[in-house]
């Protein structure tokens, strides 16, 4: 295996999608190769840091709503009923 | 299940009564998490604002149907996603931006070009107080369709089947757009947050 074949399986690893052989080829090369090893961690911990900006249940305030657009809403919810 | 929400509870039967103010009190109390979530996926400020309000309508339609199973934040979010999503469909393309330039690069003997010596790993980065804004930043520049996917896949958290009927692409096609927008967003923090790229500008000081 070389770069290029890692990085192309290397969803498919994360994800738990490989067989066992190609597992176990995966993981020689990670062993082997220390640039790639790094890659694998920065892209896992890319998706936990996309997961920790957006996901913001206890994350600071959202985002400021212009009055404007709140009563643009209302009047809508208005013409509705009408 | 979660413990019904006493003001919830209440305002649900205001909303049920067409009581004019609960309706005001659910736009106030919802609209501003709404916002944050339809910013993500439209990538400006006016598209997110008019899908917000797409889907108050759409919300305000179908409240008779709203069985009070879920949270009314939970049903709100999954409206707001709908609209941005019939938003992004019917959006007048820009042209295909390429996102080559944020994919790994190989020499030609398929060896791997990385820079740095990786990162400080998520747990410290999730400490520094910069990090959630450069990541929405980073996660905004992707293009639409690559932006779509991993805000669905990875955020969202749907299914590469549930994205792939949300999107109107095949199962394999989601798989290769969530790599490739991963790895463009992993290239995109690389510039902040490389150990390497750090040293450099402690050096340029």
């Amino acid at each position: 295996m070389n770069c290029r074949e890692f990085v192309d399986f290397l969803m498919s690893y994360i994800e738990g999608d490989l067989e066992s052989e190609p597992t176990r080829v995966f993981e020689e090369h990670m062993r082997l190769c220390p640039p790639c090893e790094t890659y694998l961690d920065t892209y896992r911990d890319t998706i936990r840091l996309g997961r920790f900006a957006c996901q913001d249940e206890n994350g600071p305030p959202p985002a400021e709503v212009p009055e404007q657009l709140i009563q643009a809403i209302l009047a809508a919810r208005k013409q509705q009923t009408s | 299940m979660k413990a019904p929400d006493p003001d919830e509870a209440k305002l649900l039967a205001g909303l049920r009564a067409a009581d004019e103010s609960a309706y005001e009190v659910l736009v106030r109390t919802h609209s501003g998490r709404m916002l944050a979530v339809a910013r993500r996926f439209m990538g400006n400020d006016d598209d997110a604002r008019e899908a917000v309000q797409e889907a108050f309508v759409s919300a305000f339609r179908a409240m008779d149907r709203f069985d009070g199973d879920a949270r009314l934040s939970t049903w709100l979010h999954r409206i707001v996603v709908n609209a941005c999503l019939m938003k992004l469909r019917t959006r007048r393309r820009k042209p295909e931006e390429s996102i080559d330039d944020l994919l790994p690069r190989f020499a030609e003997n398929g060896h791997l070009h990385v820079s740095g010596a990786g990162w400080d790993g998520a747990d410290r980065l999730i400490e520094r107080g910069e990090t959630r804004i450069l990541v929405r930043e980073a996660i905004e520049k992707l293009p639409d369709p690559y932006r779509t996917v991993l805000l669905l896949r990875d955020i969202e958290e749907f299914d590469t089947e549930q994205t792939a009927e949300a999107l109107g692409l095949s199962k394999a096609a989601v798989k290769t757009r969530l790599h490739r927008a991963r790895q463009a967003l992993r290239q995109l923090l690389d510039e902040h947050f490389s150990r390497s790229g750090a040293d450099d500008a402690e050096e340029s000081r």
